[in-house]
């Protein structure tokens, strides 16, 4: 039915410092498929935008991938040239940065920067190159686009500077969309307008997004599919009903259970802090925090237990001979809501 | 309910600023009040004015006119050492970002310490080192924390640390300036709960500055809504986002993402346009549209928001 583009098996990944090796990504797998959008949620230092930079070939000088493969259709991107990524990045696939100020050159008109990838990757003559950034200017957003494409990114705000950063991304209708906190830095209003734009955009160009960010509600919104990082981990995985109604790892939990929502009176915070990656914890890297871990969530890795054919979680609580534990009550009125909604499905 | 005291009154407040011949209204005649043991949130998106409001009232910016009373005192006309002195130990600060506000080159005592040696609240180093310990513990660090540098934290930690500052004088009255937006959202959560805690425990009031909505009603009594260095409505929480008065704190509740996939399926965005309320020429103040819920608006315009504040009763 649905195509894949993008198989991400076993990565894992290391970071070079003074003190040591930095185990950032320890075996993470996922894929993507064609005109999905996975949103990868985690905190700073889980490595979701690690996992996303090596998939365009942008990782740090001191990173070193220690095994695993990534396969963009049938091609092995690890064994990339630099030239070789040349022609994709940008092309086939392309990324959206955090900070729109600073993701722009300064000293380039806009349509320049629009018009180049178009140039370089598909040779487009300049004078069409930048009637097709004209359009796309107008695609997403931006008033008065024929006297602005001559203007410089000072000249915008942030929230237009993010429109353009768009435009650039997919003026060459890329296959995948690499979207790395793209509204963090953005108001509310603002961010609702662009998340919009997105979605509109993908319809249109078909593009697979993967989004990443740590705003549970951005999720909601925007994803087909969710991976929750943590620790260089990749802790559960599930289409976005599966996440947000019927998380099974305690971090899922406590992820949605410190956002403040309308059912939640007391915010339940997570206590502690993320582990060291210089020395990774053997179990589930999050049962340090977690107070529903098992004696075997600390002294060995849990595999991915099923929980649908589209849903899996790395906790030894879904063993068979695990004890029950009593979610907090948040998770259990989303649990009881995933009920009557998969009862509702298999009404209609 | 008992009488609430109001422990500050701002009133048609107005913070100007110049450069060359422009003037930026950054804050325009902003008025409210904030009583004792409540935390009052101020929203806004960025260039709304709610920082700058934030800082006028403790006095880190020159207000170009209006009154700022603290305990019926107005904290512009203080110009003697010993009065601002006195006003800044009961107001202080938690500011945005934790990575930025501590001295790098102050070790975690000395950063805690600073107001207590400024206001002479301690007698020897026995007793300051007492106090600081006392402090890191009740802001949830160790005691042995303090001789370390702010590079040795979290931002958590840090915005820890931040709160342990502004404790150290026993002030009445905290401007917390983004306390949250540049940490995690698990440690946003830790940070939240402490200072709600605090609160209780040390009766402290405060004025809780952030953009994000939900946070802000989660941890606020009273909601002000700022746009454009104009407040253009004041309620309590829970009504200030449920039954939103303004068609601005319409399409501002309506933009945040909710975590809920269904929610966010039939959610639908309105649409704020601020040209039209600009061009009007029409005088607004603020105005009472049901008791306790303010809307800045003009005198014909009460009977409609009257209706919008009715229309949710039904």
């Amino acid at each position: 039915m649905s195509e894949r583009i993008l198989d991400v098996k076993n990565l894992k990944i290391d970071f070079h410092t003074y003190a040591g090796e930095v185990k950032a990504i320890r075996n993470v797998s996922f894929h993507l498929d064609k005109g999905e959008t996975l949103a990868i949620v985690g905190e700073s230092g889980s490595g979701k935008s690690v996992t996303t930079r090596s998939i365009i070939g942008l990782l740090a000088g001191n990173a070193e991938i220690m095994g695993g493969s990534i396969k963009f259709h049938d091609q092995e991107m690890l064994n990339n040239s630099e030239k070789d990524w040349q022609s994709i990045r940008g092309n086939k696939i392309a990324m959206i940065f955090q900070d729109p100020m600073t993701s722009l050159d300064p000293t380039m008109k806009i349509g320049q920067q629009i018009a180049e990838p178009l140039m370089k990757h598909k040779h487009v003559p300049k004078k069409e190159a930048w009637a097709r950034a004209l359009e796309m200017m107008k695609a997403v957003g931006i008033t008065n686009a024929e006297e602005r494409i001559n203007e410089y990114p000072h000249q915008f705000s942030g929230g237009m500077r993010q429109r353009i950063v768009i435009a650039i991304a997919l003026i060459c209708e890329p296959e995948i969309l690499l979207a790395d906190e793209p509204t963090t830095a953005l108001d509310v209003t603002i961010q609702a307008e662009i998340l919009d734009l997105m979605k509109d955009l993908q319809k249109r160009v078909k593009t697979s997004i993967i989004f990443i960010t740590h705003d549970l509600g951005v999720v909601a919104g925007m994803a087909d599919r969710v991976a929750v990082m943590y620790a260089g981990e990749l802790l559960e995985y599930g289409n976005v009903d599966e996440i947000f109604y019927n998380p099974q790892h305690p971090y899922t939990w406590g992820l949605i259970n410190s956002m403040p929502t309308l059912h939640i009176e007391k915010l339940e915070s997570i206590p502690g802090t993320p582990p060291d990656l210089l020395d990774p914890p053997k179990g589930d890297p999050f049962a340090p925090r977690n107070k529903y871990a098992l004696r075997a969530d600390v002294e060995a890795k849990p595999p991915f237990f099923k929980v649908s054919p589209t849903h899996y979680a790395s906790t030894w609580l879904l063993d068979p001979r695990a004890p029950h534990v009593e979610p907090p009550a948040e998770i259990k009125r989303r649990w009881a809501k995933y009920r009557e909604l998969q009862a509702a499905k298999s009404n209609s | 309910m008992p009488e609430k005291k109001k422990l500050l009154q701002v009133q048609h407040l107005k913070q100007y600023f110049k450069s060359g011949h422009d003037v930026t209204k950054a804050v325009d005649d902003v008025s409210f009040d904030i009583y004792e043991g409540e935390t009052f949130g101020l929203v806004g998106e960025s260039g709304s004015g709610k920082t700058t409001t934030g800082r006028a009232i403790l006095q880190l910016y020159k207000p170009t006119s209006g009154k700022i009373l603290f305990e019926g005192k107005d904290v512009i006309k203080m110009h003697s050492r010993a009065e601002r002195l006195a006003f800044a130990r009961q107001a202080q600060m938690i500011f945005q970002d934790p990575f930025a506000s501590l001295n790098p080159r102050m070790t975690v005592e000395d950063i805690i310490a600073e107001g207590l040696d400024i206001h002479h609240l301690v007698k020897n180093k026995q007793e300051r080192r007492e106090r600081v310990e006392q402090l890191l513990e009740t802001v949830g660090l160790n005691k042995n924390h303090a001789s370390r540098f702010p590079h040795e934290f979290s931002g958590g930690q840090r915005q820890r640390i931040g709160i342990a500052r502004a404790l150290a004088v026993q002030p009445k009255f905290i401007v917390a300036d983004e306390p949250i937006s540049a940490l995690d959202v698990s440690i946003q959560a830790q940070v939240v709960n402490l200072m709600i805690d605090l609160q209780k425990k040390q009766n402290l009031t405060y004025l809780f500055i952030a953009h994000d909505l939900s946070m802000v009603r989660f941890i606020s009594d009273r909601i002000g809504v700022m746009h454009y260095g104009k407040l253009l409505e004041v309620g309590p929480a829970d009504d200030v986002y449920d039954k939103p008065l303004h068609d601005y704190t319409k399409s501002l509740i309506s933009a945040v993402p909710v975590p809920d996939p269904e929610i966010e399926r039939h959610s639908h965005r309105l649409s704020y346009d601020a040209q039209k309320e600009e061009m009007d020429g029409k005088k607004r103040t603020m105005h009472e549209i049901v008791p306790g819920r303010f809307v800045r608006c003009s005198d014909d315009e009460v009977q409609h928001y009257k209706d919008v504040a009715a229309s949710y009763e039904k």
